[in-house]
């Protein structure tokens, strides 16, 4: 369709319907970050003043860009990273034109046309076409295969390449350039980076930091080539690798070019505006056309321009505040970076490069691969660069903003805020509190405090509730902690205590449902993996929470996890019981309780053998061998499953026994053959791991001699079929079974038993019974998951039987043929004769 | 390699990475010797100031051990208890050469004494 003038155009709705709308008619070309968040903004104000007309290039809705490298790296997915979905556009009456581009501006009759030739009429028209990546003009940079890295469509083809394996090539060792290449390597491509500089971040780091940043890349696999310059990208038909000029050539079936960035202003100086490198713009944001204005990484202000999204948020206060008649006006900003790959903390801002009066106070902690430097002149902070520890990035970044005088805490300052504000001493509230109201909090989402503080005091008290309010702390959680303590300063004595669930432990901020959620959402397939993406404080976690991971990890993954052994308890190391002296007591699975002559006489030997000094019968109905040295564990494995035994799972989080009585093949009471059915629930749930221990028991009648109704899982039998009891504890808290219902059948009772087992497994907390887990929950609403849903009780059981195919293996059998010898045996010994002998193995 | 002031207790990936390995004394004592997440070689006498506990049958956390009977955290470089618990366990110098644990000489007869 041509172009055919203002009548037409006035007509022609984005849609085609013809309108009346009387109000002002805002245009915005580009469905970005840019573009979106102004319109929020100016919602904000106006929520009706204004019809709006959204024209984006891509065919999405509104998504955060800077999040595009978790999404490459598999850490988030599309619909994750999503800002504004459909309904968003749909409540507010916009008019989302996407995957159309505007292609020109008639600026004398105000009026837009797009590619597939729509014209819009605008009042007001807003250009927020951001930026596009530079391609660096050499031989092949048009093969296909060589991309770059700026949009979802970009992350699609890396993905695909990805699946295909092989070697890829990232052009640019800048921050974007080196997303990139985490994300390809994430994803199992061997990855090199091309950087023409010495150093990588070269305009962010300096050299320390850059080698620092350097060598934690190449530790992780990926090849970083400095002072490299391309030659050409190589390839017949699609690009095959890059030469470099002084000859070297690396293979790649993928190139990604992240050189760089330049503002889109195409559409702009074709229609005549003002620009100098970007769109030239005033301090509200009005172009040299006063009915068109701009915004983001499109514009040039004052001299600058942007390539980080922080300017966008204060740009676009501007500029809503200069639509809705009270302007305020945008004076430009500092920005500072966060590298945005997991497990490597970076942060820049300012000037680093030093220079006459500039002093630097620099602090090296090597041990934990730290580096902190500060850069002073007159008494102020005017730039930072902090690796390895970066958490207070955002009070130097503030100071540098105020231009506040640093001389009174000079000494300190490198030390970090709450050292320097409060000699070594400092309440972290109090130094969250100090923060200026528009001190960024989450960078994700370009929440500042002050933000924050409001959100909190129109009502949202929980972190939940400031998560889906304002966003903030909502996308990659590093800044939960901070939000917290707004929390807790802003509401004081109302604040209803850090969060009603606790975190998994001191090393996260992050509840165990939380992080269960993340790991099965987000695909988290090893600890350092959950460690990392979840912002973990430690290295390596500690006593609480790795167990708790291990355990998260086998039941999210089964058949598929790697169980790690340094991440378990003492006792599901050994797979046998700790004892005060450091010997082990070990307890072979007797089926349902029941025993044999050939058992007993294999278990009476092991313990003339080792000298064992006692035998106990246990409250399950078996047999505990105490006093065993953890060197002789595998030989006395060995020899009770020549007998035909294995692990008893006496020391683990795991199914323990099944009790019985006797039953209706002896008791004169007995209504079922409740031995048998215990051997079988006890054949289908051994071997499994679970968040506590789990004991289960069968009772041949209501006079419950196996005492079924103080167990995990009880069954009692009655002579119409099988009550099954669940939620009973005998320990510190004594817990009497509620009843879940009855059921007919052995069938049943064991389809229902491996249901139950498995919502605990799923929905329990690590070291939660589940007793507490019932009272917590609810028995109804258990009830409802195992009883009243068929479909869904099925489907836990077969998840149930499936993961089971991967845990019936006797840990004991594998330890007695000499698996794991090391945690066995000492390294060596000095005998007393020779004492200055060694006899290492 | 075997010096007047090093004992050689062999190679140093016969000790798992967040684990330990333990070298028997005259006397009953043992020397654990635990590896961290990072690399680093600590060697403490084994037994928790707490109850005796044997410390290479934690988990190593950090530059920490949990110790195996009640969860007291004992710091390696120090043998220090750490948090509110109060007590320490004798370390004895370490280092590796070329792939080789070493314990100090001197410390570790002191611990079999």
């Amino acid at each position: 369709m041509d172009f055919q003038g203002f009548d037409k155009a006035e007509e022609l709705a984005p849609d085609g319907a013809i309108t009346a709308d009387p109000r002002p008619h805002l245009v915005v070309v580009g469905n970005g970050m840019a573009g979106c968040r102004a319109v929020e903004e100016l919602l904000a104000r106006d929520p009706a003043g204004w019809r709006i007309t959204i024209f984006g290039a891509e065919p999405h809705v509104n998504y955060n860009r800077i999040m595009l490298s978790p999404v490459l790296a598999g850490e988030k997915r599309f619909e994750d990273i999503i800002i504004n979905g459909p309904a968003w556009y749909a409540d507010n009456g916009i008019d989302l034109i996407a995957g159309d581009p505007v292609v020109a501006i008639d600026r004398a009759e105000r009026i837009v046309r797009s590619r597939s030739g729509r014209a819009v009429r605008y009042d007001r028209l807003l250009i927020a076409t951001g930026s596009d990546p530079f391609i660096i003009p050499v031989p092949g940079k048009d093969l296909p295969g060589v991309i770059s890295f700026r949009d979802m469509q970009d992350v699609e083809t890396m993905l695909a390449a990805a699946d295909a394996g092989g070697d890829a090539v990232v052009i640019g060792g800048g921050l974007l350039g080196l997303e990139a290449a985490h994300g390809l390597s994430l994803r199992g491509m061997k990855v090199t980076v091309i950087h023409l500089m010495p150093t990588l971040m070269e305009r962010q780091l300096d050299e320390a930091a850059g080698w620092l940043l350097k060598a934690a890349l190449e530790a992780r696999g990926q090849t970083i080539l400095t002072g490299a310059d391309t030659a050409e990208i190589y390839g017949e038909g699609k690009v095959e690798g890059v030469r470099l000029k002084d000859g070297r050539a690396i293979p790649a079936s993928l190139v990604v070019m992240a050189v760089g960035i330049r503002p889109a202003v195409g559409l702009a100086r074709a229609a005549g505006l003002a620009v100098g490198r970007g769109i030239q713009v005033d301090d509200h944001m009005v172009t040299s056309d006063p009915a068109i204005l701009a915004v983001g990484e499109c514009v040039e202000h004052d001299g600058q321009v942007y390539g980080l999204v922080a300017p966008l948020w204060e740009m676009c206060r501007a500029l809503a505040d200069g639509l809705t008649g009270r302007p305020t006006g945008y004076r430009g900003s500092f920005t500072s970076t966060k590298l945005k790959v997991s497990g490597i903390d970076v942060f820049s801002a300012g000037d680093f490069a030093g220079g006459a009066h500039a002093e630097d106070i620099v602090l090296r902690d090597a041990s934990r691969g730290v580096y902190k430097r500060v850069v002073v002149a007159d008494d102020k902070v005017i730039g930072a660069v902090l690796y390895g520890d970066t958490s207070d990035g955002s009070w130097y970044f503030d100071l540098m903003r105020k231009g506040e005088d640093i001389s009174s805490f000079r000494d300190m300052l490198i030390f970090g805020q709450a050292f320097a504000s409060g000699g070594g001493q400092a309440d972290p509230k109090a130094a969250v509190a100090a923060l200026s109201d528009d001190a960024e909090i989450c960078d994700c989402n370009g929440v500042a405090k002050g933000k924050i503080v409001a959100t909190i005091k129109a009502g949202a008290c929980t972190l939940d509730a400031v998560r889906a309010t304002c966003k903030a702390s909502a996308s990659c959680g590093s800044c939960t902690g901070l939000v917290e303590t707004l929390l807790a300063v802003t509401l004081g004595d109302d604040y209803s205590g850090e969060r009603t669930e606790r975190t998994l432990c001191k090393c996260t901020s992050f509840t165990h449902d939380e992080v269960r959620r993340a790991i099965v959402e987000r695909g988290f397939r090893e600890i350092p993996q959950v460690m990392q993406e979840l912002s973990w404080s430690t290295p390596d976690g500690c006593s609480s929470c790795r167990p708790a991971l291990n355990y998260y990890l086998l039941c999210a993954w089964p058949g598929d996890y790697r169980d790690d052994q340094h991440s378990r308890f003492v006792n599901e190391r050994m797979h046998a019981n700790i004892q005060k002296d450091g010997t082990y007591s070990v307890v072979p699975r007797m089926w349902g309780g029941i025993t044999t002559p050939k058992e007993l006489r294999a278990i009476a030997d092991v313990v003339e053998k080792y000298n064992a000094p006692m035998v106990k019968v246990t409250g399950g109905q078996r047999l505990d061998i105490f006093g065993i040295r953890k060197e002789d564990l595998p030989a006395v494995w060995a020899d009770l499953n020549a007998a035909g035994m294995v692990s008893g799972h006496a020391y683990g989080k795991a199914l323990r026994t099944v009790k019985t009585c006797v039953g209706s093949e002896w008791c004169r009471f007995g209504t079922q053959d409740s031995t048998g059915l215990g051997v079988q629930v006890e054949r289908m749930t051994w071997g499994s791991w679970m968040p506590h221990k789990f004991k289960i028991a069968v009772s041949g009648c209501p006079r419950n001699c196996a005492e079924a109704t103080i167990k995990d899982f009880g069954i009692v039998c009655v002579d119409s079929g099988y009550e099954l009891h669940v939620g009973g504890n005998g320990g510190i808290k004594v817990r009497a079974t509620d009843l879940l219902c009855k059921v007919a059948t052995e069938q049943q009772a064991l389809d229902y038993c491996a249901a139950f087992i498995q919502l605990y497994r799923e929905e329990a907390r690590y070291l939660e019974r589940t007793a507490p887990w019932i009272e917590r929950v609810g028995i109804d609403y258990v009830r409802a998951r195992i009883v009243d849903d068929d479909v869904g009780r099925e489907a836990l059981t077969g998840r149930f039987l499936f993961s089971q195919s991967f845990s019936q293996d006797d840990p004991w059998a594998a330890r007695a043929a000499g698996a794991e010898r090391e945690l066995h045996a000492p390294i060596g010994a000095f005998r007393p004769a020779a004492p200055l002998a060694i006899a290492a193995e | 390699m075997m010096t007047a002031d090093w004992l050689d207790v062999g190679r140093i990936d016969e000790i798992p990475v967040r684990g330990a390995r333990t070298v028997q004394m005259p006397g009953g004592e043992e020397i654990a010797i635990f590896r961290t997440g990072d690399n680093r070689l600590f060697a403490l006498v084994n037994r928790c100031p707490h109850k005796a506990g044997p410390l290479s049958q934690g988990i190593v956390h950090g530059h920490s051990v949990a110790c195996p009977l009640h969860n007291w955290s004992i710091a390696l470089a120090t043998g220090e208890a750490q948090g509110e618990d109060k007590g320490c366990t004798p370390t004895v110098p370490v280092r590796v050469d070329a792939g080789r644990v070493l314990l100090c000489r001197a410390t570790t007869l002191k611990v079999a004494a």
